[in-house]
């Protein structure tokens, strides 16, 4: 009774007019079992408007195959939006999809669902990785979508869910892969790579200076891999009740001891006749290798005493690059070379005499070489 | 005290946060039965509560237990100001009265609020203990089972079919009492939901009291409707067949038969002598008022919808049968008749029950709606029914039928005008069960017909033994008995063209049956069937009171005759000569009327073949005319050729001498006629005149005509690997899979501008049409497959309004084993060459290609196909390889999904799921929703509101079944869906009332290894309760 109000009658608000006579003004479909379509889905993701969505379809030929029209394509379209604008808020919280009773989804159409929901892209991660992730950087976001394509919505998206994992992990303690795939249920290889946004987001690593334009995210993905498996606390001691967000303290004050590598001028000669020996008839820019190596010795052990302060840590990628990668390219170094020479920088040191701190050396350049080695690249 | 009622709240999850500040929720709960209520302490700081209470206990009457829901209500518990309601949950404990359904409830229930919807879940578990009941003048009906399934579930056998139950209740509608100015929307919805609950639970106990007296112990086809008269108030009605049903043991059931073997049983045996037919006969009543009363006197309009114009055959078979057959006929009517009416709900039949359809029968009446004065004794309601009910039953007579089965009633409602409509088919059943029991004739209920047999699911061989064996009958083939007339030939109630049985050459049957019932399962089919629709708008001028009432009755008649007419016209268009599963809606507003006719067109074997339809112009003068004309025919001929290509209408050539026919061959003419508004008695000017034989003549004489041929040939043929049907099975498919869809889609279209008749006639039909459509491509995937009991529901909400539901269920099948077997093969070998070389890998690229294209419809799109077969070869690659990495990492993500809490329920408006055994019936699902919202937009408009409404009721349906212990819900149905907005108060609100039956069902595959635990669950509930 309520209800029974005065009519007026409202065109613009029905859903689409079939012809001037008549307009849709109510169309749902419903199934026992939730019916979507992975392309639609993708388009939703991609964050596309329901009419470019449909014209989308359109171009890809689906109204031929099923002899179906454009109207009865918007109407399917509009329906699976609205069936994802209704499970988007279980998908921010995976767990949840599997045991809600609203929407009765097949498990593997569930992995689907969420496996697509979180994955990224590339050109959009690269330019958010090592951001705060904050208002602020979402208020930007619209010039991230200008520069990569990418519509804002889903900008939006991705963002929010980079945000949304990282909340969640910040507060957990043990592995930091494994907490993201048991909490979001991602396979493996997407949980590595929100393991390395929310790594990389943690300690603001500076990745967008124009020197580092040319990596890519999985080049950093990968040293996000080296640095959670070998630097934080949780690599050294999987008892430790701690988690693999924060580097490890103890082993960044140890890295100042490494300082005498360059300090002491003898040890730092040592060194240098050690290398050039192995290196000796190996390579063909040994001349280059020869002459820059206190320069190239003084970067890396210089980059090792700083990472103690946050601020330096967040330009480690920049200092690799400025100290070791460029000065090599400039000398036409080849990434073999560069192994090579890596190889005999780390192994020497351990032949020297007076230096003793040979655990904390392995550690740090282990992960430098593999980062230097990754890196090293047009 | 006959019963205890038992209920204790587990636990609560994803509960709303209610308390802004700390983001959580202090809930408790409030239980309560009849008066009583109990709570549960409050679970401080939580929004996955644990309470753990104790058993709450409620010792009632079984009355109160049958009409009364156990209501939960979850509430946030406030210091300072009033608590807030998060939501409540009715619980039906109605399956736990029976000794045979469901012995607890137990599970996740969702929460449902009529504003916010569903909002998280809780745990409960609820028992009953029942007592002995010593009282002879009880009131309640504690045991008596309820099926929606309108044939025998298929693990009962009925020992006895009683008959027609009906029953009505009628209250207030508290939505229009002066008390709801001042509540709350949530208080009066709730009133509103809980009043309907009780009325239906008072109606169910009301019925199985007349189930009791009859001698029964069970109600199938169970259809319960509600009538929202508005300010008239509300009524609850029911009708459904009584039965004694016995459960199947598992020890063979033929030992349990001895009544067929009783020879003074099959002397009662009606021979197939009884006459049988086509053709629909309906009235309509239209109110005539006395000065005084508003009562209704009907002045009865006989329409005879279906018009055939042939000669009457000379000699007669019925006649053969002699007096000896007739006196067994009055015997076998007699029994009948002692019943008020003999109606069955039930739209399949074990084999032999059924013997002769004589056609559709249906009555409308219009009424004018009054205050319900005295709720107590709803004497008006009660007579309209039965006034419609003679009418049907004197139809049935009409027919030479003492019987009419696949029986149903329905209201339409707009204003103070109600359409009042039944209709079913009128049948000759076997006297076989129906019979004065000699053998309990101290018994009270010895005039109650004796009805022994099996259920569907047995073997249709053992039957068919015994129906051979009864004395007077030829063998007459089940697959066309049923079709023979059950009329006097001398007396045909309407034109009707008779000839022999194409089967058995023995019996008459007319050109076309249509009926209201499924195919019978034995029954002679050539070709595979299709759903058949006809659809009409009429425009009404706006009045008010009688002389509106008086408008509609005279427009009934037309609207039913020319939705006839479509019928026939696109049955012969299919080349097919019969339906089942008719059903006509007819709905009215403000201003207009909409007629929809469903039914699923088949081509018996026994019936004559269909002639083509031939047009013929009126005024043969300018050549242009006759050009179009033979353009138009040839686009007809051309249509039936392809439709009988599609469905497969082959059947064998005919030799047309009958030898040693006495018939005179009758000549297979029939005429089309088109009927106008303007003048009723048109239609019994039947013009003869053209000689054009074997043909249906369509005559254009105006515009009109050509648009009607127009809508005739624009009906779209169902996209390549899709079929469709109303009713329950598909003739000519079978190995269907275990994939099925239920699904309900539902569509409000709006008139923009003032439309003569045919302009609204083309847009209904289109919109329907697009409908289809739509579901075709949505369902697309699911290839080949068939969408079966494909269910419309029309209604005008308002002015300019059309609202159209449909609900269905998908089922693929395999097309061809062989060609699966090849397909099969075929990727298996993909999967051992790309282990081999990548020149190989291509190769089967192309390969799989190929056999997509088999089907191209399986998928979206091709290449996405082949993708997917390319990915799906990548993952049992990496399965198969020993990478370390890969293997462990694909098993984690297998294993973190396994885990899924919640199990899946199937629905399906079927009474059967494919590939699966029904093992046990939980009881009836009859539930009530009303959801409102006051925000709109903000819910994503009309659409949003509905999707969401339509998911949660699915929800809480899956919800109810798996609590209690089911795994699917069978012949569910959407009985009510009423939608009403108000975008201005950015307002919805809607009613939806849905029934099933929760059934544990058992694939195939499994049932050997289950089937022990089967038997010692059967043995544990029948000790369980003893109800009754």
């Amino acid at each position: 009774m309520r209800l029974h109000g005065t009519h007026i009658k409202l065109t613009e608000r029905s859903l689409y007019s079939v012809d001037v006579k008549m307009s849709v003004e109510l169309d749902v479909f419903v199934g026992n079992t939730t019916i979507m379509d992975k392309e639609v889905y993708q388009l939703w993701l991609n964050g596309y408007t329901v009419n470019d969505a449909v014209k989308v379809r359109i171009e890809g030929g689906v109204m031929e195959e099923c002899e179906a029209s454009a109207e009865v394509l918007l109407s399917d379209t509009m329906d699976q939006y609205r069936t994802f604008q209704m499970c988007e808020r279980l998908l921010h919280h995976p767990a949840k999809l599997a045991n809600q009773l609203l929407f009765q989804i097949p498990p593997d159409r569930q992995a689907m669902l969420i496996e697509r929901y979180y994955a990224f892209d590339d050109s959009f991660v690269r330019e958010v990785l090592g951001k705060k992730l904050s208002k602020g950087t979402k208020k930007d976001l619209d010039d991230v979508s200008i520069k990569t394509g990418i519509t804002l919505k889903s900008c939006r998206r991705q963002f929010d869910n980079f945000k949304r994992v990282f909340k969640v992990v910040e507060e957990l303690k043990g592995p930091l892969v494994e907490n993201i795939r048991q909490h979001f249920l991602l396979p493996d290889q997407l949980a590595r790579d929100y393991a390395a946004i929310v790594f990389f987001a943690n300690h603001r690593f500076e990745t967008g200076k124009k020197k580092l334009q040319y990596l890519t995210f999985q080049d950093f993905a990968f040293c996000a891999g080296q640095l959670i498996n070998n630097w934080t606390v949780g690599a050294v001691d999987n008892m430790m009740e701690d988690m693999d967000v924060d580097l490890d303290k103890e082993f960044l004050q140890d890295l100042k001891d490494l300082k005498i590598l360059i300090t002491d001028k003898d040890l730092l000669d040592q060194h240098k006749n050690l290398v050039c020996t192995a290196l000796r008839g190996k390579t063909n820019v040994f001349n280059e290798m020869e002459a820059n190596f206190k320069n190239l010795s003084r970067g890396l052990v210089n980059i090792a005493a700083k990472l103690i302060n946050a601020k330096d840590v967040r330009d480690f990628f920049i200092d690799l690059v400025e100290k070791f990668i460029e000065p090599c390219r400039s000398d036409k170094l080849t990434s073999i070379d560069v192994n090579l020479y890596l190889t005999h920088y780390t192994n020497s040191a351990h032949i020297l005499d007076t230096f003793k701190h040979h655990a904390v050396w392995t550690r740090y350049m282990g992960v430098i070489k593999s980062c230097i080695l990754r890196m090293y690249h047009d | 005290m006959p019963g205890k009622l038992k209920a204790k709240i587990v636990a609560g999850r994803h509960l709303p946060v209610m308390d802004r500040a700390s983001d959580l929720t202090d809930a408790f709960v409030e239980v309560k039965f009849g008066n009583t209520t109990f709570k549960t302490d409050v679970y401080p700081k939580s929004l996955n509560p644990q309470w753990n209470s104790e058993w709450f206990k409620f010792e009632v009457d079984d009355e109160d237990l049958q009409d009364e829901p156990l209501q939960i209500t979850v509430l946030d518990h406030d210091t300072y100001s009033a608590n807030d309601a998060i939501g409540k949950v009715y619980i039906d404990i109605d399956p736990l009265l029976c000794s045979e359904a469901a012995t607890v409830i137990s599970g996740w229930l969702p929460i449902y609020d009529t504003i916010h919807g569903i909002r998280g879940e809780i745990n409960v578990l609820v028992k009953v203990d029942l007592f002995n009941d010593l009282n002879r003048f009880r009131q309640s009906s504690c045991g008596v089972k309820f099926f929606c399934t309108t044939s025998i579930p298929r693990c009962y056998r009925a020992v006895m079919v009683h008959g027609f139950v009906e029953e009505l209740v009628v209250n207030e509608d508290p939505e229009y009492q002066w008390i709801d100015r001042i509540r709350t929307p949530r208080a009066s919805n709730e009133a509103r939901q809980r009043l309907i609950f009780l009325m239906s639970g008072e109606l169910q106990r009301k019925i199985g009291l007349k189930v009791l007296e009859m001698g029964g112990n069970a109600v199938v086809g169970y259809l319960q409707c509600f009538d929202l008269e508005g300010e008239s108030g509300l009524v609850v009605r029911a009708i459904g067949t009584a039965c004694t049903l016995e459960k199947i043991s598992t020890f063979p059931a033929t030992a349990t038969h001895p009544n067929n073997s009783s020879p003074s049983k099959d002397m009662k045996d009606s021979p197939q002598a009884a006459p049988s037919t086509l053709g629909c006969r309906s009235t309509h009543s239209s109110p005539v008022h006395s000065a005084s009363s508003r009562l209704s006197q009907g002045f009865s309009v006989s329409v005879p919808t279906l018009l055939f114009a042939g000669m009457g055959s000379g000699g007669s078979a019925g006649k053969e049968a002699g007096p000896l057959k007739a006196l067994l006929r009055q015997q076998t009517q007699s029994a009948l008749e002692q019943r008020e009416y003999p109606f069955f709900t039930l739209t399949a039949f074990p084999p032999g029950f059924l013997l002769h359809v004589g056609g559709v029968v249906s009555a409308r009446s219009v009424k004018l709606l009054d205050r319900i004065h005295n709720p107590d004794e709803p004497e008006t309601r009660d007579a309209w029914w039965e006034e419609i009910r003679q009418e049907i039953k004197s139809h049935a007579k009409a027919l030479g039928c003492h019987a009419v089965v696949g029986y149903s009633e329905s209201t339409s409602i707009c204003e103070e005008v109600c359409i009042l409509s039944a209709s079913g088919t009128a049948a000759v059943l076997s006297s076989r069960f129906m019979q004065d029991g000699p053998l309990d004739t101290e018994h009270r209920l010895s005039r109650q017909p004796l009805c022994v047999f099996s259920t569907g699911s047995e073997r249709v061989e053992g039957d068919m033994g015994s129906s051979a064996s009864l004395g007077f009958e030829e063998v007459v083939s089940p697959g066309c008995g049923f079709c023979h007339i059950p009329y006097d030939e001398l007396n045909i109630p309407f034109p009707a063209q008779l000839t022999y049985c194409y089967c058995c050459r023995r019996y008459k049957v007319p050109d076309v049956l249509f009926t209201t019932i499924d195919l019978p399962t034995e029954a002679n089919v050539t070709g595979k069937g299709c759903l058949i629709q006809a659809r009409l708008c009429r425009t009404k001028k706006k009045a008010q009171g009688e002389g509106n009432a008086t408008a509609i009755s005279s427009l009934l008649p037309f609207l039913e005759y020319e939705l006839h007419t479509q019928l026939m016209n696109k049955l012969k268009l299919r080349g097919m000569n019969a339906l089942f599963g008719l059903r006509i809606q007819i709905s009215v507003g403000e201003t207009m009327l909409l007629g929809l006719a469903s039914a699923t067109g088949v081509y018996l074997t026994a019936l004559p073949s269909p002639g083509g339809i031939q047009i013929a112009g009126k005024t043969p003068s300018d050549i242009t005319y006759e050009q179009h004309i033979s353009t138009m025919q040839k686009k007809i001929n051309d249509t039936i050729d392809k439709n009988k290509e599609l469905y497969e209408i082959n059947p064998p050539e005919v030799v047309e001498e009958i030898i040693g026919s006495p018939i005179p061959e009758p000549r297979q003419r029939s005429r089309l006629f088109r009927s106008h508004s303007e003048s009723s008695d048109e239609v019994s000017e039947l013009d003869l005149s053209h000689g054009k034989k074997d043909a249906f003549v369509l005559e254009i004489d105006d515009t009109d005509a050509v648009e009607d041929i127009h809508a005739l040939l624009t009906d779209s043929p169902t996209p390549a690997g899709f079929y469709s049907c109303n009713t329950e099975i598909m003739p000519g498919i079978q190995n269907w899979t275990s994939a099925i869809q239920m699904f309900t889609s539902v569509r409000v279209f709006r008139l923009n501008a003032n439309l003569t008749n045919q302009g609204l006639n083309k847009i209904f039909s289109d919109l329907c049409e697009n409908l289809l459509k739509s579901l075709y491509f949505k369902l697309r995937s699911m290839v080949p497959c068939c969408l079966c009991h494909l269910n419309f529901t029309v209604a005008i909400p308002e002015d300019e309004l059309i609202q159209v539901a449909v609900t269905a269920v998908a089922m693929s099948f395999d097309k061809e084993q062989p060609l699966e077997n090849g397909k099969q093969s075929g990727e298996k070998t993909l999967i051992k060459a790309i282990t081999e070389n990548d020149e190989q890998l291509q190769f089967n690229l192309e390969l799989n290609a190929e056999t997509s294209s088999h089907n191209p419809l399986s998928s979206p799109k091709g290449l996405s196909e082949v993708g997917s077969h390319l990915s799906a070869r990548a993952s049992s690659l990496e399965k198969a390889s020993p990478l370390p990495e890969g293997r462990s990492r694909s098993l984690r993500s297998n294993r973190s999904y396994s885990g899924s809490s919640v199990a899946v329920v199937k629905m399906t408006p079927l009474s059967f799921i494919p590939g699966a055994k029904i093992i046990k019936y939980l009881g009836i699902i009859n539930m009530f929703f009303i959801r409102e919202t006051s925000s709109l937009r903000e819910e994503g408009g009309v659409s949003g509101f509905l999707h969401t409404f339509i998911a949660e009721v699915f929800a809480m349906v899956r919800a109810h079944v798996a609590a209690l212990g089911g795994n699917a819900v069978v012949s569910y149905s959407m009985k009510e869906c009423v939608f009403m907005e108000n975008p201005n108060k950015n307002q919805a609100q809607c009613l939806i009332n849905v029934s099933g039956d929760a059934v544990i069902f058992v694939r195939e595959s499994e049932l050997e290894s289950t089937s022990v635990q089967t038997q010692s669950a059967t043995t544990h509930t029948s000790n369980g309760g003893e109800g009754t």
